[in-house]
């Protein structure tokens, strides 16, 4: 928030020699442009630049019917922990990332951070936030809600907050969240999940027991 | 003189008292329920350490607690570790930033417990800018914790005395730890629970980012009170003055995070002297944030104009005639000096006649 003075300086004058008009909000970029180097369109430090954001959002319009649908999906999951428990959950692995990386990558643009915090989130993937902000929305946020890295792109955050007011448990998203675990990275959410509860109710009956 | 003074070490650390998480001046002025003034520091492009001293200097007698930038902005200057080291040495407050762009948690943790052991009392957790809008866009943004899990990360070694991965220390860093808000931005709703969460993971005093906009800053603060947080935490408001509407025009189209509204700009424009202008649309905000319940002090941010601090805060009157610490002698210094001096100009000694001298000496 500080370097303002100089970049004012260095961005009129780099304006005015090329004569095109800078992209709104992105002071590195105008900076880059007058340096009249080619740059591709959508260079982005993100890790993949998509256009379109149509089907992401509709998942976070819709994060209830999501939530109920994600509630009754994993009980059907933990159901099956006999047949995960017989293929092993190893070598279940491969297949389940296989399928999960998929379905959740086309209705979320998921990343596989392998550790989903999706319910908490209002059904929007924070790991499509260019900062990877696990807590909520960092302070570059602009006017119109998009985000300070990605001009076009809805803030993931301020689409989480949307989410999180349909869903029935959408008080979730004020939960701290821990740090990302980079060493569960491409592994399957569903799988652990479900041999996390399993084990839990493994212990409730041998207590009950 | 200021009252939070260790007399063995007029600028070290003070001696801990109930209650308290640091040993720092800022922690204490704030739990006494007075109105603290912060300001941030240049960061010079140099390896010059007076570079720095000069830049700190112009802040003294002025301001408890002095942010050293972590390369704000995404762009390259000293590392906030760096200044930080150098402002203890002269026994200014230093609050250092860290940001999470650029360093992991196993780097993170390490300046951490560095910064500690050389007398750095308050740290201010962020989550940076993106590199994207600094002057290496080429750089890998890390991102490997965000403000939360830093604050969190932060606050375990003080309480826990260990590491995120539950590794002993042998001795905690104490520090007094800081986060940012900015009440202007979308999503508005969600901004006062954010802080919530902020506080919940840690954070004791937070800074925001330039208010220029009081009334959208009341509404906030209101809100904050309905949530109790205010009691909870000190909020340190961000104000600076503007040098020209052409910079305001220039910051609000291109510094993400920055709300100006038109008011501003059109009385900048209006005036003769806009600089002049600038500074006092600056108090006038002081004047009017200081007055919100809540608002525990404010944070300068003045850059490039950091001459202008010493006026805004004198003008806005918002210490009432505290006197912040300043850099003062230790009284055996002059001692010292005279010692050399004596040494310097006086004729030869010589050992063998002093201990002769000495030895004769009846005692």
């Amino acid at each position: 928030m500080a370097e303002i003075d100089r970049a004012a300086s260095s961005n009129t004058g780099a304006a005015a020699g090329t004569g095109s008009k800078p992209a709104i909000g992105n002071a590195g970029a105008a900076r880059k442009a007058a340096t009249g180097a080619y740059v591709p369109s959508d260079v982005s430090p993100n890790r993949r630049v998509q256009r379109r954001y149509s089907i992401r959002l509709w998942s976070i319009r819709h994060a209830r019917m999501l939530e109920w649908f994600y509630a009754r999906f994993a009980s059907a999951f933990l159901l099956l922990h006999p047949l995960w428990k017989a293929i092993g959950y190893s070598r279940a692995e491969a297949p389940v990332t296989f399928v999960e990386k998929r379905v959740k990558g086309l209705l979320f643009d998921c990343r596989m951070c392998g550790q989903c915090i999706l319910s908490s989130t209002g059904m929007s993937c924070p790991m499509n936030c260019p900062k990877q902000l696990r807590n909520g929305p960092c302070g570059g946020v602009r006017a119109n809600g998009n985000c300070e890295v990605e001009p076009d792109m809805p803030c993931v955050w301020v689409k989480a907050w949307e989410g999180s007011r349909q869903m029935v448990k959408g008080d979730a998203i004020l939960n701290v969240q821990k740090p990302v675990n980079q060493s569960l990275r491409e592994t399957s959410s569903w799988l652990r999940v479900t041999a996390e509860a399993a084990a839990r109710n493994e212990i409730a009956k041998d207590t009950a027991a | 003189m200021s009252i939070d003074i260790n007399p063995k070490d007029l600028g070290g650390p003070l001696d801990p008292l109930p209650g308290h998480a640091s040993r720092g001046r800022l922690e204490r002025i704030l739990r006494r329920g007075e109105f603290a003034v912060t300001a941030e520091l240049n960061p010079p492009d140099s390896a010059d350490p007076q570079d720095v001293y000069d830049r700190a200097a112009i802040f003294e007698g002025w301001v408890d607690g002095i942010n050293a930038v972590d390369a704000s902005g995404a762009n390259c200057h000293m590392s906030s570790v760096g200044i930080c080291a150098l402002l203890t040495r002269m026994g200014y407050a230093p609050i250092m930033q860290i940001a999470c762009r650029d360093r992991n948690r196993i780097a993170i943790q390490g300046d951490v417990l560095g910064a500690s052991a050389m007398g750095v009392q308050n740290i201010m957790c962020l989550t940076g800018d993106g590199v994207q809008a600094g002057d290496q866009p080429g750089a890998k943004p890390v991102f490997d914790l965000d403000c939360m899990s830093l604050l969190e990360t932060v606050r375990t070694m003080r309480d826990e005395a260990k590491f995120l991965s539950g590794r002993k220390l042998t001795s905690p860093p104490q520090v007094f730890l800081g986060a940012a808000i900015n009440p202007f931005a979308p999503p508005y709703d969600f901004r006062p629970y954010r802080l919530a969460k902020k506080i919940e993971a840690g954070a004791q005093f937070v800074q925001s980012q330039y208010c220029f906009d009081v009334p959208m800053f009341r509404d906030y603060m209101a809100k904050v009170r309905d949530l109790g947080l205010h009691e909870k935490c000190f909020i340190l408001v961000g104000v600076g003055p503007l040098a020209s509407a052409k910079t305001a025009r220039w910051i609000r189209s291109n510094v993400p995070g920055i709300h100006i509204p038109d008011s501003v700009i059109a009385r900048l424009e209006g005036a003769k002297d806009q600089k002049k202008e600038g500074k006092q649309l600056c108090i006038d905000i002081i004047n009017e944030v200081k007055e919100i319940e809540g608002v525990a002090g404010i944070h300068v941010m003045a850059y490039r104009q950091e001459e202008y601090v010493a006026e805004i805060v004198h003008e806005s009157g918002v210490l009432k005639g505290r006197r912040p610490w300043k850099h003062e002698a230790n009284p055996t210094d002059t001692v010292v000096a005279e010692r050399l001096e004596e040494i310097r100009q006086g004729k030869e000694e010589h050992q063998q006649q002093l201990a002769d001298i000495a030895a004769h000496k009846p005692h």
